[in-house]
């Protein structure tokens, strides 16, 4: 059991980095939104499963806010809003996506490199969850430096979000953290979600696309 | 005194949250810019009163999610009452704003509420017990001031709230993967639960921790942390949120949201400086410092607008502090308390003066602003005397603090004496450069000033306080500093 219990939690641990690599190569914002919310589902199993075999019953809170509100409520907000604005369209990344991917590799690598020797003394569940939650939290910021669409942006910044959740809930009997960086995220999501599109928009008195994009590349 | 002060339904710590905190609510309900901005000043005054009592009396750190030390109470008193000076100024700025038209009468109750919501957050982050409760804090103060610095609805102010929101953030999250390795390295030595993320038992057991997981948290939070302190090469925020929100918040950002974050960081360098067996913390941060201090300083000559100038001279003060404590020692440390109690009070009051410049002139661009003591003589000569205590001349504080620190600093260790006086000659050179041109020569044309005139009253208060501190430094202040220098380590 015990063994299960640590293969089960590096397993889903793991298939965040794996759905994180996915969102790096996305290139429509739409599927990019699909993605994010798979990496949300897995980030709450993940929970779910560290609730279960820590015998922590306020993590499953952590779970079902993670599952309703970044798998469910944020990607649907967001997917209308999209629509919506009419940015559903091809994004860019810088670089390309190739050399983003041997990128997102060197940071996994260099994750692996830092936490595994560093948390040695740490129990095994803790230790190799660390490294993947840093692995997942560098990813969300290579995504968020390759990206030059808000959006794009606002999901790498909620994917890095997630790992720091799984990092919290990894570390045994942390103490309301978890809970604050939850509502923080949520919070966050929404002041972007609200306060920088709509005011665009009130800015331009338009949605359209075009005044949106010369809003960008004329500052960047 | 201390019986006078138990009469209260609250404790003094509690206070300098409650009176902010109420006095948010109070004012996001009141639409008057009159009134509002009265309450404000009330609320920003108290809370300062509130957070002297504090010198006096201490509340006891094992029941409470809060506690005061010599180290945090310098940075509550000297932050409380930048806010009350600042409120004082926005007053009669944001009045004058509202009559041109810039800002719309609509944001006031938004305006005013978030900046007492902005003095709470500071506060609870200054004197929270819990590490987990002190990022939370500095977490909320960021997201107020972005929302503040995107307030005149510009493009250029939203891309600078949006710039801001985005890399303080990112420093937000690597400070909390820190607090969660912190709270990993203490678990096994304090075991589960909410005491091993209490400031008072994690200093108490450091030298117990595994000092690995020390080290890797030390650089998390230093490029968190550090991202909040503007320190190079994380500053890319801080001139544009400077630049494009309303004065009072440019003065705000620097003269407390930095230390704030400076203050967390100095948190964690104890905590490190108590592991005999983690690495030394110290010359991380003089070379960050160092760095910040000599980018900073060549930026200078390249700014044309005179917010980001100071916003790039903050960047410059926050380098050398960061250098001041990254040197420690009791005199290093000392300068460094200095410096920053001087960096605030100057570069609050010049931002005090800037916002009137920028409105008697109707722009930023330095290149369109000459002649100031010719025609606004009160203002010109006040940013003259602001501009030369923040280069560093005799006889203002900020000279007898750098030239502690230089002078500590040969001392010890010579060669890193030669790129600070570059950097500080190079600086120097900067501001004297462009302060020649803005304040001299012929003047250029003013807008029609038919608004009220701002009140000089914080400008000067702040001055005067610098230059008594350059020329006099009371004892029990000096002894203070030097307790807290020695705290420091």
């Amino acid at each position: 059991m015990e063994r299960f219990s640590l293969d089960a939690a590096h397993l889903l641990a793991g298939g965040m980095v794996l759905v994180s690599f996915m969102m790096l190569y996305q290139n429509r914002i739409l599927g990019l939104l699909n993605v994010f919310a798979a990496h949300a589902v897995v980030l709450s199993l993940s929970v779910a499963w560290q609730a279960y075999v820590q015998a922590a019953p306020h993590l499953f809170v952590t779970a079902a806010i993670a599952l309703l509100l970044k798998a469910i409520t944020i990607p649907v907000a967001l997917h209308h809003m999209v629509l919506r604005l009419g940015v559903h369209r091809d994004i860019e990344t810088v670089g390309g996506i190739g050399p983003t991917m041997l990128m997102g590799m060197g940071l996994v690598a260099l994750s692996m490199v830092v936490m595994l020797p560093a948390a040695a003394e740490a129990d095994p569940i803790a230790r190799e969850d660390l490294a993947l939650a840093l692995s997942v939290i560098l990813l969300g910021l290579l995504m968020m430096v390759t990206r030059q669409n808000a959006i794009s942006q606002i999901v790498g910044f909620m994917s890095l979000e997630n790992g720091l959740v799984l990092a919290a809930t990894g570390a045994r009997g942390m103490p309301l953290v978890v809970e604050i960086s939850v509502a923080f995220s949520v919070l966050v999501a929404f002041i972007v979600i609200g306060v920088f599109l709509f005011r665009i928009r009130e800015r331009f008195d338009t949605i359209d696309t075009q005044a949106l994009d010369d809003f960008r590349e004329g500052r960047e | 005194m201390t019986a006078f002060l138990h009469q209260f339904p609250f404790a003094p710590i509690d206070a300098v949250l409650v009176v902010p905190g109420i006095a948010a609510l109070l004012l996001a309900l009141i639409p008057q810019y009159k009134l509002g901005s009265r309450v404000n000043m009330l609320a920003s005054g108290l809370t300062f009163l509130c957070a002297l009592t504090l010198l006096i009396e201490r509340p006891d750190p094992a029941v409470s999610f809060l506690f005061v030390d010599d180290l945090n109470v310098v940075f509550i008193v000297l932050g409380t009452f930048v806010g009350f000076t600042t409120s004082i100024f926005s007053a009669s700025y944001i009045g004058h704003e509202i009559e041109i038209g810039r800002l719309k009468p609509g944001y006031i109750r938004f305006y005013h509420g978030m900046y007492q919501a902005l003095s709470f957050s500071m506060n609870l982050g200054l004197t929270a017990n819990n590490v987990g409760l002190m990022w939370v804090a500095v977490e909320l103060a960021t997201l107020t001031t972005v929302l503040m610095v995107g307030l005149y609805r510009t493009q250029a102010a939203l891309e600078a709230a949006w710039k801001y929101f985005i890399l303080g953030s990112v420093g937000i999250a690597l400070a909390l993967f820190g607090t969660i390795l912190i709270y990993m390295a203490a678990r096994p030595v304090i075991g589960e639960g909410h005491d091993a993320m209490v400031w008072t038992t994690l200093i108490a057991n450091a030298a117990a921790f595994s000092p690995e997981l020390l080290n890797v948290a030390f650089v998390f939070l230093m490029l968190g942390y550090g991202t909040k302190v503007g320190l190079a090469p994380l500053h890319a925020w801080l001139p544009d949120a400077h630049a494009e929100g309303p004065t009072p918040i440019s003065a705000v950002l620097s003269g407390l949201l930095l230390n704030v974050a400076l203050y967390a960081l100095l948190r964690f360098k104890m905590l490190l400086a108590a592991n005999p067996f983690a690495v030394a913390p110290g010359p991380l941060l003089v070379t960050l410092g160092l760095v910040s201090l000599i980018f900073a300083a060549f930026m200078l000559y390249l700014r044309r607008d005179i917010k980001r100038l100071f916003a790039y001279s903050s960047i410059e003060h926050m380098g050398l502090i960061a250098f001041a404590f990254g040197m420690g020692g009791p005199l290093a440390n000392f300068a460094g308390l200095l410096h920053m109690t001087m960096h605030s009070l100057t570069k609050s009051a010049i931002f005090f003066a800037v916002g009137q410049v920028a409105q008697v002139k109707g722009t930023q661009k330095i290149a369109d602003i000459r002649g100031l003591t010719e025609s606004h003589p009160t203002l010109g000569w006040s940013l003259v005397v602001g501009v030369a205590a923040i280069a560093g001349l005799p006889p203002m504080g900020i000279f007898t603090s750098e030239f502690l620190l230089v002078s500590s600093t040969f001392a010890r260790e010579p060669l890193l004496a030669i790129p600070l006086v570059v950097g500080l000659l190079l600086a120097f050179g900067a501001l004297i450069w462009r302060l020649t041109g803005v304040a001299f020569g012929k003047p250029s044309s003013s807008v029609v000033d038919a608004g009220r005139r701002p009140s000089m009253l914080p400008l000067i208060i702040h001055l005067v306080l610098v230059l008594i501190a350059g020329i006099y430094l009371p004892g029990p202040l000096v002894a203070w500093f030097q307790n807290v220098a020695r705290m420091l380590g």
